[in-house]
């Protein structure tokens, strides 16, 4: 072992950490905003990675099948949320069985229209090489997941702070009621934001097909990831699923390389240790 | 309202209609009974911390998970429980499951709400990855095969008197954990589940009411695993899998939370439907589905409260006419 592999796995570890990103940073809005914990959206994830390869079977085209797959789960994630969460109110045990059940219907459909054989999402030529620095190999595709995630994470960064949309999604979530009582159409942001975590979840599933693979079951592999992000970070704290991300994604990569028989104890251990210390995660708010 | 005896007296009478139907009903139909039953063990752990104490385990996986692995280890790798060490292996599979839910509850309990959840979520999921990877131990993918059940006088290998063992544990298993609930103790946890804040300020210690039941779910998640174990004679990461405690809690919540009833009937529409909807039309799943989504969003007290529900309405109905005097009335 030697330093090589510790950069080599600290990047593939970073790179992952990207991926668990897009997924978790979804989940966390979501939560802050409405206080769902919305169990579809691993689901979201293997949508987005199937439409993407449909998109590609049917155009040719990767670049095409990003947005594509991205506004098409971001269109059923809000419907989700318009026509069955918003009628219950306020009742968090029920929205969150309801998220239950779409999960399990979600997979049942993505089995019967793409079956239920691995499938892969192949990036254009240009993003399979590797560029070497150092004498090392790294792949260009990890490099382009963790630009993309920066990227996103900037901009989602800048729209919360700067923005007044931001603003009255940031009001919404210090106090929902409080937010309505200003004027603050927060059904709107609501719909807005599950949209978004949708959006956000779905191209981490076309980004993430890449090398995962795309099978059934994924659904159900990201979503303990992504609330593992989350949990270390906290809820409804956006800086909080970028440091949670890239701690997921270095301790599952260690786990497995150095530990493979217990590797995820090596996960999901520095997560029960923060919340050992801190129940509600490093950001978290109460 | 139908009194307590009565209600006692009708699931008697009901278990007791079953036992004696199923064995006559074909070799099939024990089958499906015996794996509905050990699962039903599950839902009620699950029901005891969701409708009884309000917190929503998503990781019950994890010791039904623990118990099937000790019996399924111990009968492949050492021969042991296939004899009278059987029912030692029940009591070792009832504390593997309350031991490990005594070590995860120190982390889940302390959170509460959304982070209990989510907690147990990844805890079971902890619980699943070392079903996965610890190829030495557990046989990683491919499971662990039982290739016989225990015969002590008895012989379990008989489906029919392994049927009349399961319902045995099934009954009691119920019987316990009623009088649980019926205690003071089991009140404490209602008025946890009401409010706990209350319970707090009347002096109550609600982390170590939530903590006990907590632990009490995973002794019977434990038990649940051990039957189910012999009653599958295989054992895989397939038992621990997230979806598995997902199904435990949409059967509780599909027969009403709140009942222990509800929990065992919820489990037996979902195994029955799973079973013969199968067989009779290709999208039964999504039927599975909608008759979860349709029961959350229509029926928040689960199938078993519709009786309540035709009685409010009868009695709104009648007294459609009172009410509305009363309405006009000045309060």
């Amino acid at each position: 072992m030697n330093t090589q592999f510790w950069v080599i796995q600290a990047f593939n570890g970073i790179s992952y950490g990207a991926l668990l990103f897009l997924v978790g940073s979804g989940v966390s809005l979501i939560f802050g905003v409405m206080r769902i914990v919305n169990l579809s959206h691993g689901a979201y994830f293997l949508w987005g990675g199937y439409i993407a390869l449909s998109v590609i079977n049917a155009t040719g085209s990767w670049a095409l099948s990003l947005p594509v797959a991205a506004l098409a789960v971001a269109v059923i994630g809000m419907a989700m949320e318009r026509v069955f969460l918003r009628p219950l109110g306020f009742d968090p045990l029920r929205q969150l069985l309801l998220t239950v059940g779409f999960a399990f219907l979600f997979q049942q459909g993505a089995l019967d229209i793409w079956g239920g054989n691995n499938m892969d999402i192949t990036p254009p030529a240009t993003l399979t090489q590797s560029v070497v620095i150092g004498g090392i190999y790294f792949p260009a595709y990890r490099m382009f997941m963790i630009v993309l995630a920066l990227v996103i994470g900037v901009a989602l960064w800048l729209a919360m702070e700067k923005t007044r949309m931001g603003a009255a999604v940031r009001a919404t979530v210090d106090d929902a009621q409080m937010a309505r009582g200003v004027g603050i159409d927060t059904n709107r942001i609501s719909m807005f934001i599950f949209a978004l975590g949708a959006f956000l979840a779905a191209l981490g599933g076309v980004i993430g097909g890449a090398f995962l693979g795309i099978y059934p079951g994924l659904d159900f592999e990201m979503l303990p990831l992504a609330f593992a992000v989350v949990i270390i970070g906290g809820l409804g704290s956006l800086g909080g699923a970028a440091i949670g991300a890239l701690a997921v994604g270095l301790a599952d990569n260690f786990g497995k390389a150095l530990f493979p028989e217990i590797s995820y104890f090596t996960l999901y251990a520095p997560m029960v240790l923060i919340l050992a210390v801190k129940p509600t995660g490093l950001f978290g708010r109460q | 309202m139908v009194s307590q005896q009565i209600k006692i007296a009708m699931v008697a009478a009901a278990l007791v209609a079953f036992a004696y139907i199923v064995p006559h009903s074909g070799s099939f139909v024990v089958l499906l009974a015996t794996r509905a039953m050990a699962f039903a063990i599950l839902a009620m752990s699950v029901d005891l911390l969701l409708g009884y104490t309000g917190l929503a385990s998503m990781g019950q996986a994890a010791y039904f998970g623990v118990g099937a692995y000790l019996t399924a280890i111990l009968a492949a790798k050492f021969h042991f429980g296939l004899g009278w060490d059987f029912w030692l292996v029940v009591l070792l599979g009832i504390l593997i499951g309350a031991a490990l839910a005594a070590l995860f509850g120190l982390f889940a309990i302390r959170a509460g709400g959304d982070y209990f959840l989510m907690i147990t979520l990844a805890l079971g999921q902890c619980a699943w990855g070392l079903a996965y990877r610890w190829n030495s131990l557990t046989g990683g993918d491919n499971g662990i095969n039982l290739n016989a059940r225990p015969s002590f006088g008895l012989d379990l290998g008989n489906q029919v008197t392994f049927f009349y063992l399961v319902f045995a544990f099934f009954a009691v298993s119920m019987v316990l954990m009623y009088v649980l609930v019926r205690s003071p103790f089991g009140r404490s946890l209602t008025g946890i589940r009401e409010r706990e804040l209350r319970m707090q300020i009347l002096g109550y210690n609600t982390w170590l009411h939530k903590y006990i039941a907590f632990i009490i779910a995973g002794g019977f998640g434990g038990l649940a695993g051990v039957l189910w174990a012999h009653t599958n004679g295989h054992v895989s990461p397939e038992t621990v899998v997230l979806t598995t405690s997902v199904d435990a809690l949409l059967m509780v919540v599909l027969g009403g939370a709140g009942t222990l009833v509800g929990a065992t009937i919820g489990t037996a529409i979902v195994f029955g439907l799973r079973e013969y909807l199968s067989t009779l039309v290709p999208w039964w799943q999504y039927m599975l589905g909608g008759v979860y989504v349709l029961t959350i969003l229509y029926l928040p007290m689960g199938l078993m409260g519709i009786p309540s529900r035709l009685r409010q309405r009868i009695a709104s109905q009648g007294k459609s006419e009172g009410s509305k005097r009363l309405a006009t009335k000045p309060s």
